[in-house]
């Protein structure tokens, strides 16, 4: 995606335009604006926002009942630079092909996607899992997590 | 009478380590008699799986111990229930179920092992729940059941009862294989917003932690099942429900053709376990 020069983020990019790497990274911040670390650690953690923790260890989470089907994230912002875990929270499809992650900023392409948990169909447009601002955010936050 | 009382010395071992932890060792065996079958070699049908576990081999043992004996089964209370029920004249016919079928305990032998399965006469592929509320229907000329109500699992927790014990050995080939494979197609399917295939968890992560829930296979030879969590015996289409809910998206209906080949495709993953149902769990 290419943005016209000037052309200030005041719109966060939209989950339909955001462009990934061969890598699956994403380049440019989806909101313009740097995360905000603290609340991204809120998001991870939250049932009702990423709910990271449902399958990913992160040692320094105050959660409670981590779960085991991913990889402790532990060390994650050694691993990878900031556009790779953008392109990764947003839809981790790109990176590893068929993933059972969930893929974040995303709004199209579901199979009998649902009303939130009620197990109705969806009303109107889809909203993405985590808003533009909470990815950016738990960017933040995973950049954070190095071993030293 | 249906209930044994055995004096249970059972030592279930707490594998309680944390984090990883596969299914545990522990036998299954109800009212110091009943063995069952908790572990099997896969159906070679099934690719993604070499051995086949009950969901009973992943839960705490004091949960396991629940179901041992059934003084301490609560699911025992719905079979009381429905045993009255099975003896009582309903419907415009004025019969009983006990009027054809007689001793459950005796004419019932086997049954739950193989469903769901094809009946001929109607053409269609029948979950037990259809086949019960056909007789009611049909024989009885009473009302049917609400698919996943109080009654209907209690009754199907009755008819199981004299099948504990005896393998899962539901067909999937000849009249039912049409349906089997649209069973298995939804199988793999990743549903919803969250993109998950029953497979991405009960195949590629049974024994992993998904936030505090211990994941099984997902396996449903222990429906009904009485849940410690919501205190009531739980049908298998509800728990369909459940898990498609979860994934945020829109679920199917119980007793619904999709979830009828669903049924079937997933019994068949079972088929060389034990018939647990009324079974246990969290
Ligand atoms: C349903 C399970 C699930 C959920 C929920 C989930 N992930 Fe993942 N995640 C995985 C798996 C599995 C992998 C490993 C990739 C693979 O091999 O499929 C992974 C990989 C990752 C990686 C790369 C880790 C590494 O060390 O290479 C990051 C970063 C990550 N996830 C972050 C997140 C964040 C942030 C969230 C929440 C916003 C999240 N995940 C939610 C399952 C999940
Ligand atoms: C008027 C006689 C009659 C009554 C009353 C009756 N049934 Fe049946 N039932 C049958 C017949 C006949 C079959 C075999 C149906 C078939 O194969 O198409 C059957 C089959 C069944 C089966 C399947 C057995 C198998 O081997 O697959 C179950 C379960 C069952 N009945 C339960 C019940 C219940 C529960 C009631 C009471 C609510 C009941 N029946 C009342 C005649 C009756
Ligand atoms: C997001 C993960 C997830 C998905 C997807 C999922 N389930 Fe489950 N399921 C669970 C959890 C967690 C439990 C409770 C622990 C256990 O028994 O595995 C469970 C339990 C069950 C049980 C009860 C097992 C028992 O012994 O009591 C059955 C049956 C089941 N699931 C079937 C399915 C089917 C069929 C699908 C697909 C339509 C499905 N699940 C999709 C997470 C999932």
């Amino acid at each position: 995606m290419t943005l016209a020069a000037g052309a200030a983020y005041a719109n966060p990019v939209a989950p339909g335009d955001v462009s990934f790497s061969d890598t699956g990274a994403i380049a440019e911040s989806l909101t313009g604006t740097p995360g905000d670390a603290a609340s991204g650690a809120k998001v991870l953690a939250d049932r009702g926002a990423g709910n990271c923790v449902a399958c990913h260890k992160i040692s320094s989470l105050d959660a409670a009942f981590q779960g085991t089907v991913g990889p402790s994230l532990d060390g994650v912002g050694d691993r990878w630079d900031s556009a790779q875990l953008r392109g990764l929270v947003a839809n981790a499809k790109h990176t590893f092909p068929g993933t059972i992650m969930p893929s974040f900023y995303k709004t199209a392409g579901y199979i009998r996607p649902g009303d939130e948990f009620s197990g109705k169909a969806a009303k109107g447009d889809l909203q993405p899992l985590l808003s533009a601002e909470q990815v950016e955010d738990v960017v933040a936050f995973l950049t954070t997590l190095k071993q030293q | 009478m249906l209930r044994t009382t055995t004096a249970l010395a059972v030592g279930l071992i707490a594998t309680a380590t944390l984090g990883w932890a596969d299914a545990d060792e522990n036998e299954l065996v109800v009212n110091g008699e009943i063995e069952i079958t908790t572990h099997a070699p896969a159906p070679a049908y099934v690719d993604g799986l070499t051995e086949i576990y009950s969901g009973w081999r992943f839960r705490e043992p004091d949960t396991q111990l629940t179901q041992m004996d059934d003084f301490d089964n609560p699911a025992f209370l719905a079979v009381d229930a429905a045993q009255i029920t099975w003896d009582t004249v309903e419907g415009e016919a004025g019969k009983s179920c006990a009027s054809c079928h007689g001793d459950v305990m005796e004419s019932m032998k086997g049954v739950r092992a193989t469903y769901p399965k094809w009946n001929e006469t109607a053409g269609e592929v029948r979950t037990l729940a259809m086949q019960i509320n056909d007789c009611r229907t049909e024989n009885l000329k009473a009302e049917p059941y609400d698919y996943t109500s109080g009654k209907m699992t209690a009754m199907e927790a009755l008819i199981s009862v004299p099948s504990r014990g005896m393998p899962v050995n539901v067909a999937v080939d000849g009249p039912v294989q049409s349906t089997w494979e649209q069973g298995k197609e939804m199988y793999y399917t990743r549903y919803g917003q969250l993109e998950l295939s029953c497979a991405n968890c009960h195949e590629d992560n049974y024994g992993n932690y998904i936030r505090a829930d211990h994941l099984s296979q997902g396996q449903i030879n222990g429906f009904p099942v009485y849940r410690l969590k919501n205190t009531k015996l739980n049908q298998v289409q509800d728990r369909f429900q459940g898990c498609i809910r979860d994934t945020r998206a829109e679920t199917f209906s119980a007793g619904s053709p999709e979830f009828v080949a669903l049924e079937l495709y997933v019994a068949s993953r079972g088929n060389g376990l034990g018939v647990e149902a009324p079974s246990v769990r969290n």
